[in-house]
């Protein structure tokens, strides 16, 4: 992450500390987002803090620079987590189930052992993605915008 | 398949989300909004047919059971409505389609619209209160969406107005909600019914009662809540105002329909008053509105207000006969609206007027355009075989048979001024000479325009003519209204 050289004044302790700080909020969030199912927490929590992680990556750097190391559309981004969420709500019309009927079951994953896997997860990531999404829209529209 | 009652709100959404993705792709989002909308027009017929078949279905999202989940209900009254906007919005959208430009399409307009469509199925099929306030925001904030699309001045002004109007009155539904569950403890509909004849304090619940209808009555437009109707409806553009006009208020009487036959004790008490009062005042200000303007939008949009009167008489009457009534006429209000909208929005399209001193001859160049025009005119104002006249006859029958005479006097009279409005659009509009040259953008669409009217014309007419073959569902529809047990022991069976 090459700090632009314009005429903004030399923030390179600002900078800095930002990347530092922004891999501990993002690993704080994802914390969030896993811990939401048995502790306070959960999709739109972690997405909001996720946002605010990429927030604080544009206050210190500007949108370009942003663009350029996470080129995601955000908009594409809601769409996606709308996405998982509604069919995650639906697999179960496959199943002859009644809708948002959730599922679980007990996996073992490589590294990790015997975990309980919930499809709740899977509807929270769709929640994730979808306030990331609007909350980068949000910011990015109003920021660009002359 | 004991999912059906979600069809018609998932079949949109799931569309409106695919097309998120691409938003630049006009082609596909019309054929992809025209086709899942189809497809659920298909379901939600089904839908009517099976409930007349098996009666009230219901659907416990989450498999959890019944007053702990949400439950989805689909009674024949939501069926009905349910198929009824989906219709409606199939012929708007194909309207859109010609109507607008790609510039304008291209910033989510068929998302907007099919959200709008989630939003308003959602809360006809709801059988839980502050679930149907969820899907009244998903609608709300697609509506606010439509009505600025397109960022001219008056549409940013109206759309501050709108928004504030409607914010205030969310926030309304939200404390309502709260003071219910405070008062009974539970949010799912038919638990709500079973419970709230136990409550100590029935003043409480007549408080909150009409709380519900200052809510519903700020989203329905009843006079006094009116003010922001048509002031935001007159500056959205053609096919989001009949959107608007066939839709967002029948919500708010849908509402009213259903919490005042199920919740709260209607009959003889001052609730029934209250709601006859607020009926009248609905009627008297649209009559008035309807013949004051000379804007063609302005004229449909105080008849809206009337008819919403109209209904709300019938449902304050609460007998089955008005009931019925009531019901027959919100399903015919919705068809006819939303086809003298688009007639009306042509016909400024084409003379690039909205005043009718400066419109005239219409009809020696268009004259399918000025017949469909007289027939709609003639089917709002209740011309007998048409689709508006069974409704008013049951709500006038119904009226007269409480030993009310002010009220069914009151309709037949304000029959009389929406018919004046309208025929003084189409004397003014489409005869005598034209004003001034047209050559308004509309002009070589009109012809692939006037086919969704014409085709929506055709079915609110067959409606009007089918009146007995429609009469076994209205019977079955009103059933639960009547006998709220048949309600409460659908959704909370052993």
């Amino acid at each position: 992450m090459k700090p632009k050289s314009n005429k903004r004044v030399n923030d390179v302790i600002l900078q800095t500390a930002a990347v530092i700080i922004f891999f501990i909020i993002i690993i704080f969030s994802i914390h969030l987002f896993f811990s939401g199912h048995y502790s306070p927490g959960g999709g739109f929590i972690g997405g909001l803090m996720t946002a605010a992680a990429l927030v604080l990556l544009l206050l210190a750097f500007d949108s370009k620079t942003l663009a350029t190391v996470l080129p995601f559309d955000y908009r594409r981004l809601t769409a996606l987590g709308a996405l998982i969420a509604i069919l995650t709500a639906m697999h179960s019309v496959f199943l002859d189930l009644p809708f948002f009927t959730h599922a679980y079951d007990k996996f073992n994953l490589p590294l990790l052992g015997e975990e309980t896997l919930h499809t709740a997860i899977a509807f929270d990531l769709g929640v994730y993605f979808v306030v990331i999404g609007v909350t980068m829209t949000i910011i990015q529209t109003i920021g660009e915008s002359e | 398949m004991i999912n059906l009652p979600v069809f018609p709100i998932v079949i949109p959404a799931l569309a409106a989300i695919i097309m998120m993705f691409l938003p630049k792709n006009v082609r596909l989002q019309r054929s992809l909004a025209l086709g899942s909308i189809f497809v659920t027009l298909i379901v939600s017929l089904f839908l009517v047919h099976t409930v007349s078949n098996e009666g009230i279905l219901t659907l416990n999202l989450g498999n959890w059971p019944a007053p702990f989940s949400i439950t989805l209900v689909s009674d024949m009254l939501s069926a009905l409505l349910v198929t009824t906007s989906t219709l409606l919005t199939f012929f708007i959208v194909w309207f859109a389609v010609h109507y607008f430009s790609a510039a304008y399409e291209e910033n989510y307009l068929y998302v907007a619209m099919l959200f709008l469509l989630v939003g308003v199925n959602g809360a006809f099929t709801t059988g839980d209160i502050f679930n149907l306030f969820v899907f009244f925001e998903v609608f709300l904030v697609s509506s606010y969406v439509l009505i600025v699309l397109g960022g001219k001045g008056v549409q940013l002004r109206e759309s501050i107005k709108y928004l504030l109007v409607n914010v205030i009155a969310s926030a309304l539904f939200v404390m309502a909600v709260a003071y219910l569950y405070g008062a009974v403890g539970t949010l799912s509909l038919a638990d709500l019914a079973q419970k709230i004849p136990l409550v100590d304090n029935p003043n409480v619940i007549s408080v909150i009662g009409v709380m519900f209808i200052i809510v519903f009555g700020l989203k329905g437009a009843l006079v006094p809540l009116h003010y922001w109707l048509p002031g935001s409806y007159v500056v959205a553009p053609t096919p989001i105002l009949a959107l608007f006009g066939a839709l967002l208020t029948k919500v708010g009487v849908y509402s009213i329909l259903r919490t005042y036959t199920l919740l709260f004790d209607v009959n003889g008490t001052f609730l029934q008053t209250f709601l006859i009062v607020l009926a009248v005042l609905t009627i008297v200000t649209g009559m008035v509105g309807a013949i004051a303007y000379n804007d063609v939008k302005l004229i449909i949009i105080y008849n809206i207000m009337i008819a919403v009167g109209v209904i709300l008489y019938g449902i304050a009457i609460n007998t089955q006969t008005s009931l019925e009534g009531a019901l027959y006429y919100l399903i015919h209000d919705m068809m006819i609206k939303a086809v003298l909208f688009m007639l009306v929005g042509m016909m400024i399209g084409i003379t690039r007027a909205g005043q009718l001193r400066d419109m005239g001859g219409l009809i020696t160049r268009f004259p399918l355009f000025g017949w469909a025009f007289f027939i709609a005119a003639l089917s709002l104002a209740g011309i007998p075989p048409l689709s508006g006249f069974f409704g008013k006859l049951l709500i006038i029958q119904g009226g007269v048979g409480e030993g009310d005479l002010f009220g069914p006097i009151l309709v037949l009279i304000s029959s009389l001024f929406v018919l004046f409005s309208v025929i003084k659009i189409f004397l003014n509009g489409f005869w005598g000479e034209e004003r001034k040259p047209y050559d308004g953008p509309l002009i070589p669409y009109t012809n692939r325009l006037l086919v969704p009217v014409c085709l929506l014309l055709i079915v609110a007419v067959a409606y009007g003519f089918g009146a007995e073959l429609m009469h076994p569902y209205i019977t079955q529809a009103i059933e639960p209204l009547v006998q709220p047990e048949l309600y409460i022991d659908a959704v909370l069976k052993e």
